[in-house]
C-alpha cells in the first residue's frame, strides 16, 4: 500500500514535469514565431517603453538625429534624448541662421484633446533643453500634432513607442 | 457651402380631440426597452395630381410613402418602437387617415398608428398627420405643416419628433444634424474634412476640402455656427464657421496653440484650451465684445472644457493629480473639485443637456469606455467597452450619445477604420451611424425646429 502510494506520487510529479516541459516547449515555439513575424522587434529597440531604435529617425546633419522619444504619458527627457538634443544644439549653434519647429506627438492610446496638450508639453521639454544649451527661443517654435501624425500606423507597444516623440524640423 | 439653408417652417396645430391621458399608451425611456412598442406607420396618402407634381419637383415616385419611410426608420433606430410590416396593413392610407378601423390594426398587434395626408398647395408641401391609440380607439394627436417641397425629409423627422414626444413625454432628436470629421487615407497621412449630415445620415456634405487638418467640430446650441480646430498654415487654432454662409474666422489673438473649443449654452462664448510653454489652461472668449478670460491657472494640462446647461459650471479634464481625471468648477474658475475617482484615466467630460449627468471617455487596462456619471462623480456607469473609442456627444434631449470608435490595426498596420456609433443612455441600442467615409469627432446639433 505504502509503496504504491509513493509510486503514485512519483508518477504525478513526473506528469507535472512533463507538462512543464511541454509548456516551456510551446512558449519557445511561440517566441520563435513571434520574433519571426515581427522582425523589427529585435532586442534593444525599447528600454522600458521608450523607443531606442533608429528605424524612423532622420538626420538634420550627419550625426544629428532629428527626434527624441518619450515614455507613455511622460514628457521627461531620457539620457539618450538629452544627448540627441545636445547634438542638435551644437549643430544649431554652428548654423546660426537656421530656425526650427519642434513637433510634439503622442501615441493613439489617449483622448484627442489631452494628447494635443501632451504633444505640446513634450515639444516644450525639448525646447527648454535646447535653450539651456544656448539656443534662443526666437529660433524655436513649437507645434503639437497630438496623435494625428503617427510614423508607425501599428497598434502595438513598439509602434506606440515610435510615435511618442518630439521631432525637430528645419523651418527655413 | 452656402447651400445648406434652413428654410423656415410653419407648424401649427389644427385640431386636437380631447382625450383621456391616463388611458393612453406611454413609452418608458428611462430603462433599456427590450419590448419596443409595435407601431403601424400607414403611408401618407396623396392625391394623384399632387403625386405627379411632387414627382416632377423632387424626382420621387410617391412622396407620401417616402416620408413614411423616414418616420419608420427613425422610430426603429430609436430602439423604442417596432414599426410593423406594411404588407400586413388592411386599410387603405386615405381611409385610415379619416377614421381607422381599430379592429384591423389591433389584429396585426399594432398599439399605435400613424396616418397622414400630403398635398401640393400653391407650390408648398402641406402635410397633416394623426397619431392614434389603437387599443383605446382614440386619436392622440393631429398636426399639420406647410413648407417648401425640398424640406420633405425634415417633415418626416418632425413627425417623428412629435410622435416621440407624445408617446415618451420627452422632446425628440430627429430633426437634427451631425457635424463630424470625415477621414480617408492611411493612418500616417490621414486626410480630414469637416462634414455635416442629417441625423439619419442623409444629405451628407463636406464643408472643407481636406487641405489642412481639422479636428473636434462642435455646434453652437443656438445657431448654425460651428467651432473647430484647424491646422491652417500649420498653426493649430480654434476657428468659427458659419455653415450657412461658409464664413470662417480665427477665434481670438492667441500667440500659441488653441484647441478643444466648445460653445457656452447661450452660444455667446467659446471655451477652449490655450497651450503655451508646455502648459495648457482654459480660457473663454466672448464672441460679442471679444473679451478673453483665463479660467484655470495651473501648471498641469487643463483641457476638454464643457459648460453645464445653465452656464454656471464647467467640467474639464486635468492631470493635476498626476493622471488625467475629470474636474468641475464654477464658471469663474473657483471651487475646483475632482469628481472622477474610479480606476483608470478619465477624459472628454461632456455635460448632459438635461444637466444631471456628465458623459466621459475612460481608459483602463488598454480598453476604452464611454460612460456617464452624476455631476458630483457618483453613480458611474460604463455603457460600452472597446479597443478604442472616445468623444461622446449628447442628443439634444440627453437620451442618446454619439461617439466614434476606431478598430485596431493588424501587424502590418492595416485594417484600421473609424466609424460613428450611437448608444442609448440605458446602455442598450448600440448602432453604427453610417457615413460615406470613415468618420470621427461627431457633434449633435440642437433641434432645428424648436
Amino acid at each position: 500500500m505504502k509503496k504504491s502510494r509513493i509510486r503514485n506520487i512519483d508518477q504525478g510529479a513526473i506528469m507535472k514535469l512533463n507538462k512543464i516541459f511541454k509548456n516551456a516547449f510551446l512558449i519557445t515555439i511561440a517566441c520563435l514565431v513571434l520574433s519571426a513575424c515581427a522582425t523589427q522587434k529585435k532586442a534593444g529597440q525599447m528600454q522600458g517603453d521608450v523607443y531606442t531604435g533608429k528605424d524612423t529617425v532622420e538626420y538634420l546633419a550627419s550625426g544629428v538625429p532629428d527626434r527624441v522619444f518619450f515614455a507613455t504619458n511622460e514628457s521627461v527627457l531620457t539620457t539618450a534624448s538629452r544627448e540627441t538634443l545636445r547634438k542638435q544644439a551644437a549643430w544649431l549653434r554652428k548654423n546660426s541662421k537656421v530656425t526650427v519647429v519642434l513637433e510634439g506627438h503622442a501615441d493613439e492610446r489617449g483622448t484627442r484633446e489631452y494628447n494635443l496638450a501632451l504633444g505640446e508639453r513634450r515639444a516644450n521639454a525639448a525646447k527648454d533643453y535646447l535653450m539651456t544649451y544656448g539656443i534662443s527661443s526666437d529660433r524655436i517654435s513649437v507645434l503639437s500634432y497630438g496623435k494625428e501624425r503617427p510614423v508607425d500606423s501599428g497598434s502595438n507597444p513598439l509602434a506606440w513607442s515610435k510615435n511618442r516623440r518630439s521631432v525637430t524640423v528645419k523651418a527655413n | 457651402m452656402k447651400n445648406i439653408m434652413i428654410r423656415r417652417f410653419f407648424v401649427f396645430v389644427f385640431f386636437i380631440y380631447s382625450f383621456n391621458a391616463k388611458a393612453l399608451i406611454e413609452v418608458d425611456i428611462t430603462r433599456g426597452n427590450l419590448n419596443p412598442l409595435p407601431i403601424a406607420v400607414s403611408p401618407m396618402s396623396i392625391d394623384e395630381e399632387s403625386r405627379k407634381n411632387f414627382e416632377k419637383i423632387l424626382k420621387k415616385k410617391n412622396i407620401g410613402s417616402e416620408i413614411s419611410k423616414i418616420v419608420e426608420k427613425n422610430l426603429k433606430t430609436s430602439g423604442l418602437f417596432n414599426p410593423l410590416n406594411k404588407d400586413a396593413f388592411l386599410q387603405a392610407p386615405d381611409i385610415a387617415n379619416l377614421k381607422p378601423r381599430f379592429e384591423d390594426w389591433n389584429l396585426i398587434k399594432a398599439q399605435a398608428l400613424i396616418t397622414g395626408k400630403v398635398n401640393l398647395i400653391n407650390e408648398k408641401l402641406r402635410l397633416e398627420f394623426r397619431l392614434w391609440d389603437v387599443l383605446a380607439g382614440k386619436e392622440m394627436m393631429a398636426l399639420a405643416f406647410t413648407t417648401v417641397p425640398n424640406n420633405w425629409r425634415r417633415v418626416g423627422h418632425i413627425i417623428t419628433d412629435k410622435v416621440y414626444e407624445r408617446l415618451t413625454g420627452e422632446k425628440g432628436y430627429f430633426d437634427t444634424r451631425i457635424i463630424y470629421v470625415a477621414e480617408e487615407g492611411p493612418k500616417t497621412r490621414r486626410i480630414k474634412k469637416l462634414a455635416i449630415m442629417d441625423q439619419d445620415g442623409a444629405n451628407n456634405k463636406f464643408l472643407t476640402l481636406g487641405n489642412e487638418l481639422v479636428l473636434t467640430p462642435r455646434f453652437n446650441p443656438t445657431s448654425q455656427m460651428v467651432t473647430y480646430l484647424s491646422y491652417f498654415r500649420n498653426l493649430p487654432r480654434v476657428y468659427l464657421l458659419d455653415i450657412e454662409t461658409g464664413m470662417q474666422e480665427v477665434v481670438g489673438d492667441f500667440p500659441g496653440m488653441t484647441f478643444a473649443p466648445r460653445f457656452s449654452p447661450d452660444g455667446k462664448k467659446i471655451i477652449m484650451s490655450f497651450a503655451k510653454d508646455g502648459n495648457s489652461d482654459i480660457y473663454t472668449m466672448d464672441l460679442e465684445n471679444r473679451i478673453v478670460e483665463k479660467i484655470t491657472n495651473h501648471p498641469s494640462i487643463d483641457t476638454s472644457p464643457s459648460y453645464s446647461p445653465d452656464g454656471k459650471y464647467i467640467s474639464f479634464n486635468s492631470d493635476r493629480s498626476g493622471y488625467q481625471q475629470i474636474y468641475t468648477m464654477e464658471s469663474n474658475g473657483k471651487n475646483v473639485k475632482r469628481i472622477s475617482f474610479g480606476k483608470g484615466l478619465y477624459g472628454t467630460p461632456v455635460w448632459s443637456p438635461r444637466g444631471d449627468l456628465i458623459a466621459f471617455t475612460k481608459l483602463h487596462k488598454g480598453k476604452f469606455y464611454i460612460g456617464v456619471m452624476r455631476t458630483d462623480g457618483s453613480g458611474e456607469r460604463l455603457l460600452t467597452e472597446n479597443f478604442y473609442q472616445e468623444a461622446p456627444s449628447w442628443s439634444p434631449n440627453g437620451r442618446v450619445l454619439i461617439f466614434y470608435r476606431e478598430t485596431k490595426t493588424d501587424d502590418k498596420g492595416e485594417g484600421f477604420s473609424a466609424k460613428l456609433w450611437s448608444i442609448d443612455l440605458t446602455g442598450y441600442n448600440e448602432r453604427q451611424v453610417v457615413t460615406p467615409t470613415d468618420a470621427s469627432d461627431p457633434s449633435w446639433s440642437s433641434l432645428l425646429s424648436n
